[in-house]
């Protein structure tokens, strides 16, 4: 059998580059060794946001009724329903991305894929059969997996990742989490929800470290009302895996050692290398790609997480659709440079481009623009006062260079932001956008017009 | 509708000056009849009536220059009475409208950006350029019709400004900053200028030229000419000129070699079934390029006469907008401004132009090597490389040569 094209991996890198090629006119296979829709859609950003949305819920309606002007006698949750509501969501999700390999004829390849040589691969099922798959191009986008730490495996019960912290069969009474990028923080307010001690552990000097700083210390401050312990600048220095807990020992601004029922271990993630020939890979061990997306052998090319930061699922499905057009047409691939970053936590975190930090470091002119949604009328009204939006505009011409939304639904909020930076719009079209009334996204306006002390609101 | 707008009178128009109002307040008017003449970039033309009824205001008065679909007038049937506000909003607009002929001038003295003008929506030459580019293009005094966009579907973006403006910002340097002892004259430019500026811009920035140049000997054509002219004045009709032999030439050497008569057309090349021959007419404060239609089917009487026609037409600005427009190769001659020889730039989106110089007496060697004098023409041809290669204008000038010094084959 000899494809076009075969893509190893069915993530939102593979999946999509696939149907990309397909709708080119190509023959394609997608190989999966688990489940179509990968880690995004089965162990990552869809489950999650299933589970965050349970979060949400319990805890408006236990902190918040009374405020809004309910009562309950007995307000209780069934944690095993929590997370099967979220598995069904994952799987529903999957088998829709198995009827769009249908729809495109997309050769949809049970097994795991070895990569023979360029231009072969070949498939071992489950049931131990192994076929050679022929095709000109071949795309890896195999993704990544946690990261355990140094001399503290994971064990599946007391040290876990990302993956099992979302099957939990029982609930833990406390987490330690280490690490505070977008999987610790969401897991961290996930679990505190539910009424979890949890440990917020973070080496760097703020949580969600890529983020800009005052969008961080807003989530710091809105963790510590919440009752999330959350340690910055913190070191593990020590890590012990009992049968029925951990201890961690931490150096920060004190050292101390700290005891859980389980540790969530969310310091980053590793490559998960396709088996077979061997290929020119980055300090870190991603794969080495050019800037049409070829790894050192020719016509293998490589696609999403396993390529390198950043890590995220929509930079992903981007990267593939670059390098399988620019396999199969004129287009010339482009590389990512601007793209958005989400933190589904409550409140939450949106930004695209440049921190003010980076700006700094850039030695960029600019200006900042910043409203607060306390000082928003649909803000008050739904009762979501908690965060800002906050612009940078390059100056003389007020491009916009980065936005950063903190929020209730900041993550919803991005996409004009994003939108304004690939158009190149300034600050001047934001402000001759009418913006609807009443809607958070008035404070995108507001922000342009503080900026330019044109805001009316603040 | 009860208003009179500026009609868009050409293609490239996009506002037009009131000339003259043939018909006044209170005159009664019927359809068809001349209301007013406007000035477009290219000509004076008639504005006609679509009503009938009454002449009731005139907001813009003569010599006044308003946008295309500005109000000009309130023509009002019988028995129509004035819109609602008319007697408000005429009033207002009346006002903005005088503003707008005073604000021309005015705004030429301080503000310098045809980039403004021509990022401008109203623009028939609308150019896609992100919000960023077009604000850094002004400051940089860099014109965006000259760059080619990178964007998504070839949107100019910020980055493409950064490695085209240092090429071409000399190009287009907008307020120079020279000092003299008196007052320079700040000459606002017309319409037909802006029109040259953009194409002729456009012509050499986007078309790689290149050029070839031939001496014809013109010794068979001046006695062809003098024999003609001879018989001609005997019976009485106009005389021939030596512009009206070369434009025959031309053409027939146009049909023997049609790649010349060719635009380039992005995906393909298009050589065109006529020649619709362009001739460079000089006229205040510019030039046109009137149309000799057909010209492969006209007779050397034709030509002359269309020519004749077109220029005089051309010079009072009397041509019709189809009358300049649709050529397929040009011809430049500034024989009669004593230039020997020169290059001239093409006339977008033909292929070819083709510049015609003086006839001079030189000495030349014969075929006998003996140094004689000979009544020379140097003739430079200027052609788009991605359709005419080197060796196609060659063979053209060949030919072109060929009927030039042996006009009788020009008969055949």
């Amino acid at each position: 059998m000899s494809y076009d094209l075969i893509v190893i991996g069915g993530g939102p890198a593979g999946y999509v580059g696939a149907i990309r090629a397909a709708q080119l006119g190509k023959k394609v296979a997608c190989v999966e060794k688990d489940r179509a829709g990968g880690t995004c859609l089965n162990w990552g950003c869809i489950p999650t946001k299933s589970l965050l949305r349970n979060a949400e819920l319990f805890q408006l309606m236990k902190q918040r009724a009374d405020e809004f002007g309910f009562a309950f006698d007995n307000l209780r949750y069934d944690w095993s329903k929590v997370v099967k509501r979220s598995r069904d969501v994952a799987d529903k999700n999957a088998a829709g991305i198995e009827y769009l390999f249908k729809k495109n004829k997309v050769d949809y390849i049970r097994g795991e894929a070895s990569l023979e040589r360029a231009g072969v691969v070949s498939v071992k099922s489950s049931d131990g059969k192994t076929q050679k798959l022929e095709a000109a191009n071949i795309l890896l986008a195999t993704g990544v997996v946690s990261r355990p730490m140094p001399d503290f495996p994971f064990n599946g019960k007391t040290v876990i990742g990302s993956r099992e912290a979302m099957i939990l069969e029982k609930q833990p009474k406390s987490i330690i989490i280490i690490g505070a990028g977008a999987i610790g923080v969401e897991f961290a307010y996930f679990f505190n929800a539910f009424g979890t001690k949890v440990t917020l552990v973070e080496m760097m000097p703020n949580i969600l470290p890529l983020e800009d700083t005052e969008s961080s210390q807003a989530v710091e401050k809105a963790f510590a009302k919440q009752g999330i312990q959350v340690l910055t600048g913190t070191k593990v220095v020590k890590a012990e895996a009992g049968k029925n807990g951990v201890k961690i020992s931490v150096e920060g601004k004190k050292a101390e050692t700290l005891e859980a029922e389980v540790c969530l271990v969310a310091i980053g993630v590793q490559p998960l290398l396709p088996p077979g020939l061997s290929l020119q890979l980055t300090p870190c061990n991603f794969i080495q790609t050019t800037d049409r997306y070829q790894t050192s052998v020719s016509g293998v090319y490589a696609a999403g997480d396993i390529i390198g930061p950043p890590l995220l699922a929509h930079v992903a499905s981007y990267e593939a659709i670059q390098a399988v057009e620019g396999m199969f047409t004129n287009h010339v691939p482009k590389r990512v440079n601007v793209f958005p970053s989400c933190t589904y936590c409550q409140p939450q975190v949106a930004s695209v481009g440049l921190t003010e930090r980076a700006a700094k470091e850039q030695g960029l002119k600019f200006k900042v623009g910043k409203f607060p949604f306390s000082a928003s009328g649909k803000a008050r009204a739904v009762g979501e006062i908690d965060g800002f939006v906050k612009l940078i505009f390059g100056e003389p011409h007020g491009e916009i260079l980065g936005a950063h939304i903190v929020g209730a639904e900041a993550t919803e909020m991005i996409g004009e932001l994003g939108l304004a930076i690939t158009l190149e719009a300034t600050h001047e079209e934001i402000e001759a956008t009418i913006h609807a009334h009443p809607t958070l996204s008035e404070a995108v306006h507001e922000a342009t017009g503080q900026a330019y002390n044109l805001a009316i609101h603040i | 509708m009860p208003y009179v707008e500026m009609p868009k009178l050409s293609d490239t128009m996009t506002e037009g000056t009131v000339v003259k109002w043939r018909k006044a307040v209170g005159d009664t008017v019927s359809v068809g009849d001349v209301l007013a003449e406007i000035e477009t970039d290219k000509a004076v033309m008639e504005l006609e009536a679509f009503d009938d009824g009454t002449l009731k205001e005139i907001y813009v008065q003569e010599g006044g220059k308003v946008r295309i679909g500005d109000k000009l007038a309130l023509l009002l049937g019988a028995g129509e009475s004035a819109p609602k506000a008319a007697n408000q909003i005429p009033a207002t607009e009346k006002n903005n409208a005088a503003k707008q002929v005073q604000e021309i001038p005015a705004k030429t003295k301080t503000e310098s950006a045809p980039v403004s003008v021509s990022a401008s929506s109203n623009s028939n030459n609308r150019v896609k350029a992100s919000p960023l580019a077009k604000k850094i293009a002004a400051a940089k005094k860099v014109d965006l019709t000259a760059i080619q966009g990178s964007g998504p579907g070839g949107r100019i973006v910020a980055k493409d400004l950064d490695s085209a403006s240092a090429k071409i910002s000399g190009a287009t340097t907008i307020a120079p900053a020279i000092q003299t002892a008196g007052d320079s004259k700040r000459i606002p430019l017309s319409g037909m200028r802006k029109i040259i500026a953009e194409r002729l811009l456009a012509s050499k920035t986007q078309i790689p030229h290149f050029y070839l140049n031939i001496e014809v000997d013109a010794g068979e054509l001046l006695k062809l000419r003098a024999q003609t002219n001879e018989y001609l004045e005997k019976s009485g009709a106009g005389k021939l000129t030596i512009n009206d032999l070369v434009l025959k030439a031309v053409i027939a050497a146009a049909v023997k070699v049609p790649r010349v008569n060719a635009t380039y057309a992005g995906d393909a090349i298009i050589e065109y079934a006529d020649v619709h021959l362009s001739v460079a007419v000089a006229v205040e404060d510019g030039l046109v390029t009137p149309v000799i239609r057909q010209a492969q089917k006209k007779s050397l009487r034709e030509i002359s006469d269309a020519v004749k026609d077109l220029a005089t037409r051309a010079r009072t600005k009397k041509l019709k907008p189809e009358e300049y427009q649709g050529g397929t190769l040009t011809v430049s001659n500034l024989g009669s401004y004593g230039i020997e020889s020169f290059s001239a730039v093409i006339n977008p989106p033909q292929a070819m132009i083709l510049a015609i110089g003086a006839i001079v007496k030189k000495p030349v060697v014969n075929a006998n090597d003996e140094i004689v004098v000979a009544q020379r023409m140097a003739i430079g041809l200027s052609a788009d490389h991605r359709v005419v290669d080197g060796a196609i204008g060659a063979q053209y000038l060949a030919e072109l040569r060929r009927l030039l010094e042996n006009p009788v084959w020009m008969l055949l």
